[in-house]
């Protein structure tokens, strides 16, 4: 019945990369989520060893396939890949043995399935909480909670709007992962951190020599997502010429990369979030009308740190047992409570976390004061209502500074003094140097 | 140019952070005109490659895969690093003294090795 099946079509099925190894060991056959990982064509890679091709932990990946080529029996291991955008993500490598009608070992099978979706979504538990229901009391974050079973029961584009920090990716990761897609790719596109002719490549994929410095074939974001939900983060600052390209995958569900020809087609479930009125950029010119309606089937808005008031007792809770990691945990004296309560926010849970993260490191162990808090929270401008961004130090002129900005200058600073040198400016913050390197990734320095 | 390159055995390996072997060699004039340097770790370490780098002076490190933290700081350390080749380091050593060898080069020479690092 199945005989005359196109073997790449039943590998490009499976939502994991597949690789299939003669026993030389030497790659045969790879699906499309597996050119996504290695970043090679099948075409390049046909006839090379597959320790070289996929790069795993597992050392020597060929004492493995040994085990399975002798023993026909499948074997499955933890471990990590390094992919094509030099990531090491954690994977399960699950390798069978393949064997003709006549009971001949052809090779093995083996399937490497990304587990950093199931990690960041533990680690994104632990750390953010920025949309955690279970870490709310309040009726609108509840109303949200209900409502996801139908957000993921659904293919319909869903626009989420909300502060900076309020938890938008959170909330659609959540949607992907309870979804039917969820075995499939969750890819986020941040479209306020790309340059115009850069998001446009990254988007789609362009085809070698499509562009000066375009060597090789670049599969793009869209294509990498198939099957899966790709997550447009900041959709109000996606160039107008992107907009009418996004428009024509959403209708049509297909596309051209850069310097091709050739229409791809792709099946993907798009979820985009905005900090900005995408009404009032419509009105303004800046976004066009039918992509708006076109994202607008489902809308949601998530609340405002300080619309959740009642929600700040349970996530300071919640983050400094988290940042304790395991050691006693410092208790927050009733001043230092009251003075956070009595801030804005405007970074909202996000701005919380990384202000309990510092006053922790300040604090010692020791019991919470308000003292081990940012100076700025004790500015009688930063209990004024939020107007846009908050209150900082140093802001004579009027410009106010979030707690991320300070964080950054404070990292500047260190860096400045430490002329440069990574390590003593680690220790001047009282950081260790991982936490340094995560925190100018996170700040863009 | 002085050049380091994470092996094994024969080969470039797939992942500069999982090597113990490396060689160190000059390239002048399109020829490697003295045999590499062979260096060897008691255990593998990325971050043990690229202070060596560094103590060495060596402008290229040369490698397979290389993760995001690596590459980043060799090249805040001002070396360049030309990695995802597959192939034997011979040959990539020679392509690269005649100022032929690219990222992500897929060398005629690519072997199937049975053991990998």
């Amino acid at each position: 019945m199945f005989q005359d099946v196109d073997l790449s079509v039943f590998l490009d099925g499976i939502p994991h990369a597949v690789l299939l190894v003669d026993p030389a060991l030497s790659v045969r056959a790879m699906n499309r989520q597996g050119e996504a990982m290695t970043g090679r064509s099948l075409k390049e890679v046909a006839g090379i060893g597959a320790d070289f091709v996929i790069r795993s932990n597992l050392r020597p990946f060929s004492r493995f396939f040994k085990a399975v080529l002798e023993d026909r029996q499948t074997v499955s291991q933890e471990g990590n890949v390094l992919d094509r955008n030099r990531k090491i993500a954690p994977a399960r490598f699950t390798i069978s043995p393949v064997e003709g009608r006549d009971g001949d070992l052809l090779g093995a099978m083996v399937v490497v399935e990304d587990l950093s979706h199931t990690a960041y979504l533990e680690e994104e538990r632990a750390h953010m909480g920025e949309f955690d229901a279970e870490l709310s009391l309040n009726p609108k974050m509840r109303e949200i909670a209900e409502k996801m079973p139908v957000f993921a029961a659904t293919d319909a584009s869903l626009l989420i709007e909300g502060e900076t920090g309020t938890g938008k990716g959170s909330l659609a990761e959540t949607v992907h992962k309870a979804s039917k897609r969820a075995g499939y790719p969750y890819i986020k596109v941040n479209c306020a951190a790309l340059p115009e002719s850069l998001l446009e490549s990254e988007l789609f994929g362009h085809a070698p020599g499509a562009f000066a410095g375009a060597e090789r074939v670049r599969q793009g974001m869209l294509r990498l997502a198939d099957h899966g939900t790709i997550f447009f983060n900041e959709i109000g600052d996606m160039p107008l010429s992107m907009q009418a390209k996004l428009l024509s995958v959403l209708d049509d569900g297909e596309f051209s990369p850069l310097g091709s020809t050739r229409k791809v087609a792709v099946d993907v479930r798009i979820i985009a979030a905005t900090s900005r009125d995408l009404k009032a950029l419509v009105e303004e010119g800046l976004f066009r009308e039918d992509l708006y309606y076109r994202l607008n089937v489902l809308r949601l808005r998530l609340p405002s740190l300080r619309e959740r008031q009642e929600d700040i007792p349970l996530l300071i809770d919640h983050f400094i047992r988290h940042f304790s990691k395991g050691a006693a945990t410092p208790q927050l004296d009733s001043e230092a409570l009251g003075e956070l309560k009595a801030y804005s926010f405007p970074g909202n849970v996000r701005e919380l976390r990384n202000m309990l993260e510092h006053t922790l490191i300040l604090s010692q162990g020791e019991s919470i004061t308000k003292e081990h808090l940012p100076e700025y929270l004790r500015s009688p401008e930063s209990l004024r209502p939020h107007a846009g961004v908050a209150p900082g130090p140093g802001n004579a002129g009027g410009k106010a500074l979030r707690w991320d900005d300070v964080e950054k200058e404070m990292i500047i600073d260190a860096l400045r003094e430490a002329r440069g040198k990574k390590n003593e400016a680690a220790k001047k913050l009282g950081w260790a140097r991982s936490t340094l390197y995560r925190k100018l990734r996170q700040h863009g320095i | 140019m002085k050049v380091l390159i994470a092996i094994t055995r024969d080969e470039i390996a797939p992942r500069f952070d999982l090597a113990v072997e490396a060689i160190i060699a000059e390239v002048t004039d399109g020829s490697v005109p003295d045999e590499p340097r062979h260096l060897l770790l008691s255990e593998p370490s990325g971050d043990e490659f690229c202070t060596l780098a560094v103590r060495e002076s060596v402008d290229v490190v040369l490698c397979g895969g290389i993760d995001e933290m690596h590459y980043d700081y060799l090249s805040w350390k001002k070396i360049s690093v030309v990695d995802g080749v597959i192939g034997p380091y011979a040959e990539a050593l020679e392509l690269l003294a005649n100022a032929k060898l690219k990222p992500d080069a897929i060398l005629p020479g690519a072997a199937n090795e049975e053991d990998g690092s």
